[in-house]
């Protein structure tokens, strides 16, 4: 079977997904509030919810390299939905989930999406779940989004979570909680971009449960214009465990970035670091980019892109 | 041939403004090795700055063979073939060693040519390539990467300020060869260094004292003069 989708739809498939041509493994692609295309595998059950909008993604315990797609595009205007998507991981499996949400806004009014995902970790399995966000279109209507994931780690297993904000994201609300178990380790990087007039506020609260889990949450943020972005994040430790956040920001022309950094050590043995720096582009990382020959704008560009890479 | 002439610089001071370059001239030849020497805050890395055009002097004029470039930005010195190499390198996060290594090249380069410039500073290439050009390398990487990028820009006029600052005495060895790879027909050399080494393969040695050139010269008759009483010999003499 081959999918048919219209230019701009492959075209933003490959931005927020990677997808190019029909995609290997599990997938459900939802264009403009429908199911358009579903597909699950011997190993990965995906089955609509009833009474709401969304699905159940279930991973039979100790599957190894699966993957799972699970694209969004909205291009019409004024649609606004929410969306429950659960995934229940089985022990010890090994999955890689693409999420992503595209929305191209060619109307007057605001067209929004609110992602609610729901992550059951089993014993000792492995996620790695990468979310990318985009706003294209010339209309005048916001394009908004606000993704809300809940995780829970049960003992030994390891979630990578990979979250990009690429721009035209009029505004956006993240918000991500999670409760570890013992050993359980959670990766989280971030990267967001926003100019003009945008907002972009993201919230992590993450409990360290069980003994010996970890996390380390590394955001980058990229303010231009008069955009707004705030960083809040909360990480509390009831026992032995490790907890690093370090929230770098660079900010351009009249932009501003906070970020608020709580972190409650609720046990000695708790190890819990917060690291914030906030700035424009350092003078001197200018000036050197100047001398191997770039423009000042060439150079910023470079910084950047680099930050955010 | 480049030349700085009356250069004057300095900085507000309180109610006043102090002075740090006062009425600097200076003429240095094609194909020439200059070694700039002198007390810690004598004006050298100032100097070098006002060179590239990152401050621009109160008074004076600097003329690249024969053309004032004195109003010229950093990325037009740059593009004049002017390079400099910092005193302190400059961390990026998220750039790697090959990205600004690339770009000191000016168009695209293979991996393996990059990694012969960082091969000249003594470091094993291919390794440091992918490398984050941040905290996790050490000073004396850093400041070889920092070399490595001058040498590739392969400039008119080459500067580099304090060169052997925090590599050891091995790859310093090194480090004078690859100099010598510049000291080919044309190019200006200009090296700010407290090594005496150094300052012995110079073919012009400058002293700076408290933001003036005080001494002039080929090493041999500048190092006769110099040797000079050090703050400290001054100190261990005046206890006697
Ligand atoms: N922006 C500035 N504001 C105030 N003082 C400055 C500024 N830049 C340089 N200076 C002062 O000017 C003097 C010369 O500084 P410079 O960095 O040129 O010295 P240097 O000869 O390179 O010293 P070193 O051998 O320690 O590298 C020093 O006293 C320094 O404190
Ligand atoms: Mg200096």
């Amino acid at each position: 079977m081959s999918l048919e989708f219209s230019a701009l739809e492959q075209q933003m498939l490959a931005q927020i997904a990677d997808l190019e041509g029909d995609p290997t493994g599990a997938y459900n692609v939802r264009i403009n509030g429908e199911s358009y295309a579903r597909m699950s595998t011997d190993n990965v059950k995906i089955t609509p919810k009833k009474g709401q909008a969304g699905i159940d993604v279930v991973v039979k315990p100790n599957v190894k390299g699966e993957s799972v797609h699970i694209p969004v595009i909205i291009t019409d205007s004024g649609r606004k939905e929410l969306v429950y998507n659960d995934f229940y991981i089985g022990k010890g499996a090994d999955v890689t989930i693409v999420a992503g949400c595209g929305i191209d806004n060619c109307g007057g009014e605001d067209a929004q999406h609110d992602g609610v995902h729901a992550f059951h970790l089993g014993k000792g399995s492995r996620v790695k779940y990468v979310e990318k966000h985009l706003g294209s279109g010339a209309g005048s209507g916001g394009r908004i989004l606000n993704p809300v994931t809940k995780i829970e780690q049960d003992a030994g297993s390891n979630f990578e979570l990979s979250t990009v904000q690429l721009g035209g994201v009029t505004r956006a609300v993240r918000t991500t909680t999670a409760k570890l178990g013992a050993g359980a380790k959670l990766h989280i990087t971030e990267r967001i971009l926003t100019s003009d007039r945008q907002t972009a506020k993201t919230q992590f609260d993450v409990t360290l449960a069980g003994k010996g889990s970890a996390v380390e949450v590394v955001s980058r943020a990229v303010a231009r214009n008069h955009s707004q972005q705030e960083f809040i994040s909360h990480v509390r430790g009831t026992t032995q465990c490790y907890g690093r956040v370090e929230c770098d920001g660079i900010m351009l022309d009249k932009a501003v970035i906070r970020s608020t950094p709580q972190i409650s050590a609720e046990n000695v043995d708790a190890t819990l670091t917060h690291e914030a720096t906030i700035g424009k582009i350092a003078g001197e990382q200018l000036i050197k980019l100047q001398t191997l020959g770039l423009t000042v704008e060439d150079a910023e560009n470079m910084i950047i892109q680099g930050f955010l890479a | 041939m480049l030349q700085l002439q009356d250069i004057v610089y300095s900085v507000p001071d309180g109610k006043g403004r102090k002075t740090i370059l006062d009425g600097v001239n200076l003429t240095f030849n094609d194909g020439e090795r200059i070694v700039i020497t002198g007390h810690n805050g004598s004006g050298k890395t100032t100097l070098a700055k006002i060179i590239m055009g990152i401050i621009q002097p109160d008074r004076g004029r600097i003329i690249l063979n024969g053309e004032d470039i004195t109003k010229l930005d950093v990325t037009a010195r740059a593009k004049k073939g002017m390079a400099f190499a910092f005193q302190q390198p400059v961390r990026f996060k998220g750039l790697t060693v090959g990205d600004l290594l690339q770009v000191a090249h000016g168009r695209f380069a293979l991996r393996s040519e990059l990694c012969e410039y960082l091969s000249a500073v003594g470091l094993c290439a291919a390794d440091y390539l992918d490398r984050e050009l941040s905290g996790e390398l050490s000073g004396g990487e850093l400041k070889r990467i920092e070399i490595a990028m001058a040498l590739l820009r392969d400039g008119a006029v080459t500067v580099f300020d304090e060169p052997e600052a925090g590599i050891d005495l091995w790859s310093f060895d090194n480090l004078i060869d690859a100099f010598d790879t510049l000291k080919d027909g044309k190019k200006i050399t200009i090296i700010i260094s407290h090594q005496e080494r150094v300052m012995r393969s110079a073919d012009q040695l400058v002293v700076m004292q408290s933001g003036q050139v005080q001494q002039v010269g080929t090493p041999a008759e500048v190092l006769k003069v110099i040797r000079p009483a050090t703050p400290c010999a001054k100190l261990q003499r005046s206890q006697k």
